[in-house]
């Protein structure tokens, strides 16, 4: 399985990311270089986290200019599977590849704490090793990852099962409490229609090693590992 | 023509210009002037402490680089090298909390990753006043924003620190910022301007007006012209600054430059000065190839900005050109503004004129050095009357005071602003007694504290000194490391009144004391002075950072209580120690008395013994004693894990019960260990002649104390746990 991990110049848990790949799961990782315009013909590309032109105006409103972005957009659009993690989830939905947008967290604080999140669906190449209902414990790291979209849209997600991972607590409900960050519905990952693109705002790259305090992360590495 | 005026504006004096003159052998003009007051202001050049700092051992079989550069540098083995450093921003954040805290961030950042190390973490020492005033509660919350802001963009985990709120905080908070980074030995990179010829370049942020006079504002108290001085405080972008390490620690690592300095305080006027002072030469630059944001600058604006995100390089001559591809990589400027010279002058032009003609030698190594007077404070006799205490009536209250006291309250409201997990390197998170980072790859890891008590500084300076310096060290012992160097920021107020000299002088031979005790180098640090608002000086406040080895990181121990019938035992002796408590001042309202006094031969056993402990595995927690005493201690430890433990204690020592529960005797660690090991442990003490008590075991869901066979506290852990938890919380909510 080949990793591609895109480099955008404020990118900051690339190298976390490839890192988890490449030494902790032992696959062949590489990273791309946004200016390029070459997917180097890898299985899976990696949208990483991090602030990615700064994000002063908007969390990956420039990213989605980044001339690599055109590869990323016909690699989708042909099946191919795109993960985008915290900010690479915000590029996601600025390249229109996801829908929806993130509002700033409803305690207006940037948040870093583990959360846990219900396994919502199984089915997708990203989760397919976990059961639905499965508790994974990961942290996340954001100031805006408070999921928003118009009615209509929340419809759809949920009538195709686009919604992967809902902020839970301990013991897997789903409530007000569980949401840290004010998401609609607790959403905390979804896919694409076809679910071959997924974006989530917590850290799997975080939540890799025992040492650094969970191993959940790995469900969805080792999903898309074996997934083709 | 420079009147009495224009010197009161630059915060030079008659003698000191006088000096000047006579150094140049003419009157400067003012752009001249201005470097000069930069150069020469306390902040810079530590023209007042520097007589004392001398007494800091700086050396050590580890220390690869001491005091001097950007930053102090110790061999971890194995080829690795940490580069480590503290910095005060404490006038900045004052009358811009936000980005005077955000700009302390990425000051401390260039100094790491000047010297070719990669920044891994970050440290900050926070000191606020009481959060019943909003003035004192929006400072804190612009700050913690700030760092916030800039720590979490830049990818750099902000892991760890303290806040203490004191009144003398108020309305001049402290803000002290730590960085470490991590560094190949062969790959260290130093300030320096050598080869006669070789380019020098600006890369990075184009150069504004902002900041203009910084280091000079550090160096003078703040009166009511507070207002007119924001435009003083730089504007930070850690984008900018993301960039900026990238592309440096790219050109160096291709060995493409010969010496790196970043524009932090006094921007392009210290940078080039230093440079070629360290390396004997000149430099000589252009101010009208300086990338600037404004129009019309003068010479002495572009020279004194202290725009933020730049450094200026001395490249290889023949190299040029591959460095500015590696920022142009980096959508980042490196503009070729002159060039090292022979001769040991900074020149500077402008519109073809020379407007700088200075001997650096003049600028950086002759600026007066001043032995001020020191006068042991009158205070002092007052407040260490300490009238008699009377025993509370109900001590689970009072317990219940210190938990949700500011200073002791959980400070998780503040950290979880930080993104203290990027670079996936923390695997002691904030809210442990020191934060623990792996070297991926290695078995060993780093732990990092900072600690500082201004009460105790405040009452017995030099004991205050000595305390800091051994607790944090009891700290980094708590979860199993050896402390490898040391950094200090030692924040006061005004050195030019005798007794705030006096201060200073008795914190720094404690600091010095414990150091040798322990037999750690100093390795570099930042002292602020000037801390008064309207005459009022802060307490003294020495921050010492410490930076300890873990030899295997899978030994880590933390506070937490792990099981339930685990045996709770006390290392160390409980004394009558209530004076400068915390208790005192939280539940009494008094800051008074003697601190507790330290046995440094005795605060060595003990810690021997706590890693000796750790590295057997004979220790499931281990916290350290400090304020709030035992009882507050025992009560971190209950909730401090996942799972929360209450405890059932039984304490025998013949003490008065409030001394006992809250005093804060030094040299005590509060350990837990699972049955099997018992023995072991209580042999292990024997042999290292330190005192080990059993006091009681975990389980129940309630703290209970009992003293002398009476119980004297029993409080549910959850509500212990709310108390604690929701303080910041509450205080911050949002109406």
């Amino acid at each position: 399985m080949k990793f591609g991990v895109v480099v955008f110049p404020g990118s900051n848990c690339d190298y976390d990311t490839f890192y988890v790949l490449r030494d902790v799961l032992e696959q062949e990782a590489f990273f791309l270089w946004h200016k390029d315009h070459d997917l180097k013909r890898i299985d899976c590309v990696i949208l990483p986290g991090g602030f990615s032109y700064g994000d002063y105006l908007r969390s990956g409103a420039i990213a989605k200019f980044s001339p690599l972005m055109k590869e990323v957009i016909e690699f989708a659009s042909k099946g191919g599977l795109i993960l985008g993690i915290c900010n690479g989830f915000q590029i996601l939905t600025e390249l229109g590849l996801l829908p929806g947008a993130m509002l700033r967290n409803k305690n207006l604080k940037f948040l870093c704490q583990f959360v846990t999140l219900r396994v919502e669906n199984d089915k997708t190449p990203f989760t397919h090793k976990g059961k639905r209902g499965n508790v994974l414990r990961i942290p996340i790291a954001h100031y805006e990852g408070n999921y928003f979209a118009p009615p209509e849209i929340i419809q759809e997600l949920e009538t195709n099962n686009q919604v992967v991972f809902r902020y839970s607590d301990a013991q897997g409900r789903v409530n007000e409490e569980a949401n840290v960050n004010g998401s609609l519905r607790n959403i905390a990952g979804i896919t694409n229609k076809q679910g071959n693109v997924m974006g989530m705002m917590p850290h799997p790259e975080r939540a890799s090693e025992a040492l650094l305090g969970s191993q959940d992360g790995r469900l969805i590495f080792q999903s898309i590992m074996e997934s083709i | 023509m420079i009147d009495r005026k224009i010197l009161e504006e630059h915060n030079l004096t008659l003698e000191e210009y006088e000096k000047i003159v006579q150094l140049i052998g003419r009157e400067p003009n003012i752009t001249e002037l201005g470097i000069f007051s930069l150069m020469w202001s306390e902040h810079c050049s530590y023209k007042s402490s520097k007589v004392h700092l001398k007494a800091l051992p700086s050396a050590g079989k580890n220390v690869i680089q001491g005091p001097g550069e950007n930053a102090g540098i110790i061999d971890i083995g194995e080829g690795l090298a940490v580069v480590f450093k503290i910095e005060s921003h404490n006038h900045p954040s004052f009358i811009e909390p936000f980005q005077g805290a955000a700009t302390g961030v990425g000051g401390i950042l260039r100094d790491i990753f000047t010297m070719g190390a990669r920044p891994i973490a970050l440290l900050d020492s926070l000191r606020f006043g009481p959060l019943s005033n909003s003035r004192n509660k929006a400072i804190m919350e612009g700050v913690v924003s700030g760092i916030s802001s800039y720590g979490n963009s830049v990818g750099v985990p902000t892991v760890g620190g303290d806040v203490y709120i004191n009144e003398c905080y108020s309305l001049n908070p402290l803000v002290n910022v730590f960085c470490l980074g991590i560094v190949e030995k062969e790959k260290i990179f130093y300030a320096r301007a050598e080869g006669e010829g070789n380019p020098v370049l600006y890369v990075g942020a184009k150069t504004g007006r902002d900041g203009i006079h910084g280091a000079t504002m550090a160096s003078a108290e703040f009166g009511e012209d507070l207002e007119e001085k924001r435009p003083n405080v730089q504007v930070g972008d850690p984008f900018k600054e993301k960039l900026l390490v990238e592309a440096c620690l790219e050109v160096m690592a291709k060995k493409l430059i010969v010496g790196i300095q970043d524009m932090g305080a006094a921007g392009l006027t210290c940078s080039s000065s230093e440079m070629a002072a360290k390396s004997g030469t000149g430099i000589e630059i252009d101010l009208d190839l300086v990338p600037q944001r404004e129009e019309g600058m003068t010479p002495y604006e572009i020279m004194l900005s202290e725009s933020q995100e730049r450094m200026l390089i001395v490249a290889k001559k023949e190299k040029v050109k591959e460095v500015q591809q590696i920022f142009a990589k980096w959508d980042l400027d490196a503009v070729h503004i002159g060039q090292v010279t022979k001769g040991g002058k900074l020149r500077v032009k402008a519109n073809g004129q020379t407007v700088v003609d200075l001997p650096v030698e003049a600028i950086i190594g002759l600026c007066p050095v001043y032995e001020r007077e020191l006068k042991r404070p009158s205070y002092l006799e007052s407040a260490h009357k300490l009238e008699p205490i009377p025993l509370p009536n109900d001590y689970s209250e009072a317990l219940r005071k210190l938990l949700s006291s500011a200073t002791l309250a959980s400070k998780e409201w503040v950290y979880r602003q930080y993104d203290y997990m990027v670079q996936t390197n923390t695997s002691l998170l904030p809210g442990a007694d020191a934060s623990v980072l792996r070297i991926k790859g290695k078995k060993k890891a780093l732990a990092i504290t900072l600690d500082g008590n201004s009460l105790y500084s405040y009452l017995e300076p030099r004991e205050g000194g000595k305390i800091a310096v051994a607790e944090a060290c009891r700290n980094l012992a708590c979860v199993g490391a050896k402390p490898a160097g040391v950094t200090n920021c030692l924040n006061f107020g005004n050195p030019e009144k005798p007794e705030i000299m006096w201060q200073f002088k008795e914190v720094v031979q404690g600091i010095a004391e414990a150091c040798r005790a322990f037999n750690i180098p100093i390795t570099g640090g930042n002292v602020s002075f000037y801390n008064e608002t309207e005459g009022e000086p802060i307490y003294p406040t020495p921050v010492i950072g410490v930076v300890g080895i873990l030899e295997d990181v899978s030994r880590t121990v933390s506070r937490g209580f792990k099981q339930e019938g685990d045996s709770i035992i006390v290392i160390g002796e409980n004394k009558e120690d209530l004076g400068a408590s915390e208790y005192l001042k939280s539940v009494l309202n008094k800051e008074k008395g003697f601190p507790p006094q330290i046995d440094l031969e005795e605060e060595k056993r003990i810690q021997e013994f706590c890693l000796e402990a750790i590295s057997l595995g004979l220790i499931r927690s281990a916290h350290d004693v400090s304020e709030g005493g035992l009882a507050f201690c025992v009560a971190e430890c209950c909730f401090s894990n996942e799972q929360k433990f209450g405890c059932q204690l039984e304490l025998k020592d013949e003490l008065r019960t409030d001394a006992l529960l809250f005093g804060e005797t030094q040299s005590r660690i509060v350990i837990s260990t699972q049955r099997e090991s018992l023995q072991k442990l209580l042999d292990l003490a024997k042999k290292k002649k330190v005192k080990a008590v059993i006091i009681g075991h975990t389980g129940g869901k309630n703290l209970v104390i009992r003293h002398l066979q009476k119980e004297v506290v029993n409080i549910p852990l959850e509500e212990a746990y709310q108390l604690w938890k929701e303080m910041l919380p509450e205080v911050f909510k949002i109406q």
